[in-house]
């Protein structure tokens, strides 16, 4: 039988900035129904040939982006990912193994026509990849997601992991940011030509890990005097929402990858 | 009721020297001890030994024994050490959870963490907020604070858990004045109001000056001296120990220095 932990989303005696009700349909859609979604998008992505898959995906989620007004950190997002994206085609536009039809001439670099709609699909599915997983997290509070998880019966240890590997990257840029600020102030130049901002990551890389390694030790102890050991049951002061509408949804999405998986498995989808 | 470290020494894991001890020292409820020191000269590992986190969560080997409330820390588990010694690091951001929006959550972390029904929790969280004065915080952001806001979090965090003890590692070392002044008027605050006996490693000797009913100081590893903070903090031996005078011991001397008697006589002109 599981146990429900402590909840207090009707205490009386909980601030309303401690309970926070989501505002927005996908906004307020219980974190593991998003992560369910996101799955779904990510197995339509590439399990399905050609560009329907990706197509699909892509649509979906920039209308559910636009929905839930999060377009903006959507393509940030995005931007971000640009240069695992010009990778992508640079190495599949020129050296696709068995290609060989050829777009233009460049000396001894041949670009192909193969190269290109292989390198533009990956590029698709990868965007597809990352924007479905980047919108569960701009639509799901960190504390949302570890307390659904908790009440789920994910223990207090595994849930501090996801939360500390969900914040590890804010917090990097963070650690980044004040570094920098830091060399910039004894001289170092991050500006201008990009061969200059590289030679100023040497000096930043060391810093930046063995800052975040030192950090863990203190974080660590920190834990252990907050009672972050204690035997039993974290009190939850609040937990999500889980309506109808979810169950549905996480049914629905998890029996389409059932589906889709049976059909890749059998052949029947190409 | 008291912490007491008889005898105490403690080696890091992998050191061969030890970092601390042998030392004797002792923790009342409702009193303060200071203790200042230059640079390692064990004040951080002090603190370490005195909440029982050294050994038992970073290791290493400690000889001697720490009692807290005449119970041997080494028999008692990190989060029951937690409920008796409450332990504020120097840095405010590596103490935040970075799980939770609000201070009030932040501060709910702990009494949540040990399983306390909910309404328990949140009249911990209220009282905190209350004692360490930051009530109008609650709806904030935790990591989106002041340097002196932040610590204040961090203490209030602590207190949640309502130790009878609290350990605090320079808490003011990274405030500006405003943060150091709010910091120590919340101390003087819990001691008043919740009998707590207070550890405060400390850089800044005013803030001792203020507070401090008892001064010791460090130098590698052992006390060099200890005794009621007004008679300490004035010792001419401070410098020699790397520690500076409060200002106004310092005053003091330059007025003596300067032949001017101390304190100034009756009737005597103020210039402002």
């Amino acid at each position: 039988m599981t146990v429900i932990p402590r909840a207090a989303a009707e205490n009386p005696g909980l601030p309303e900035y401690v309970i926070r009700e989501p505002s927005g349909f996908y906004h307020s859609l219980n974190p593991a129904t998003k992560l369910c979604l996101a799955a779904l998008e990510v197995v339509v992505a590439f399990a399905i040939p050609g560009w329907l898959g990706p197509g699909i995906v892509l649509a979906a989620l920039l209308a559910t982006a636009a929905m839930s007004r999060t377009l903006r950190g959507l393509m940030f997002i995005g931007i971000a990912a640009l240069p695992l994206v010009v990778s992508i085609m640079v190495v599949n536009l020129f050296i696709l193994p068995g290609a060989t039809d050829p777009i233009a001439r460049l000396g001894p670099l041949a670009p192909t026509w193969s190269g290109l709609w292989f390198g533009l699909m990956t590029t698709a599915r990868l965007l597809a990849f990352s924007s479905a997983v980047a919108l569960a997290y701009l639509t799901t509070p960190i504390d949302d997601l570890l307390a659904d998880m908790s009440r789920r019966g994910l223990g207090r240890r595994g849930v501090f992991v996801v939360g500390a590997a969900v914040q590890m990257v804010p917090r990097t840029l963070e650690r980044v940011r004040e570094i920098t600020d830091a060399q910039r102030a004894r001289g170092m130049d991050t500006e201008g030509r990009i061969w200059r901002r590289a030679r100023g990551l040497v000096p930043l890389a060391g810093p930046v890990v063995f800052g975040a390694l030192a950090e863990v030790e203190e974080r660590t102890m920190a834990l252990e005097a907050r009672g972050f050991t204690a035997p039993g049951r974290q009190t939850l002061l609040r937990i999500p929402a889980d309506r109808g509408i979810d169950r549905v949804l996480r049914r629905l999405a998890l029996a389409a990858i059932a589906a889709i998986a049976i059909l890749r498995i059998t052949g029947r989808m190409g | 009721m008291a912490i007491e470290l008889g005898s105490v020494q403690y080696r890091y894991a992998g050191s061969s020297t030890a970092a601390l001890g042998p030392i004797d020292l002792r923790v009342d409820p409702g009193r303060v001890v200071g203790v200042a020191g230059a640079n390692e000269s064990g004040k951080t590992t002090l603190c370490l030994v005195a909440t029982g986190l050294a050994p038992s969560v970073i290791g290493g080997r400690l000889d001697g024994v720490v009692r807290v409330d005449g119970v041997d820390a080494a028999t008692l588990k990190p989060h029951e050490l937690a409920q008796r010694c409450g332990m504020l690091f120097q840095h405010a951001s590596t103490q935040l959870s970075h799980t939770t929006a609000t201070v009030f959550e932040e501060i709910a972390f702990g009494p949540c963490n040990l399983g306390l029904a909910v309404d328990e929790v949140i009249e911990r969280v209220w009282w905190a907020l209350r004692v360490a004065g930051i009530e109008p915080l609650a709806a904030r952001d935790p990591v989106r604070l002041s340097g002196g806001q932040g610590q204040l979090v961090a203490l209030a965090s602590v207190l949640a858990l309502r130790p009878r003890y609290l350990i605090l590692d320079e808490p003011t070392s990274e405030l500006d004045p405003a943060g150091t002044r709010l910091v120590t008027e919340a101390l003087t605050r819990i001691v008043r109001e919740t009998g707590a006996g207070i550890l405060l490693v400390e850089h800044k000797t005013d803030v001792l000056a203020q507070i401090a009913d008892k001064v010791v100081v460090l130098d590698r590893g052992a006390v060099a001296l200890s005794g009621p903070g007004a008679e300490i903090l004035a010792d001419p031996r401070l410098a020699g120990l790397g520690v500076e005078s409060p200002a106004s011991v310092r005053l003091e001397r330059a007025v003596r220095a300067s032949g001017l008697e101390w304190p100034a006589a009756d009737g005597a002109e103020v210039i402002e």
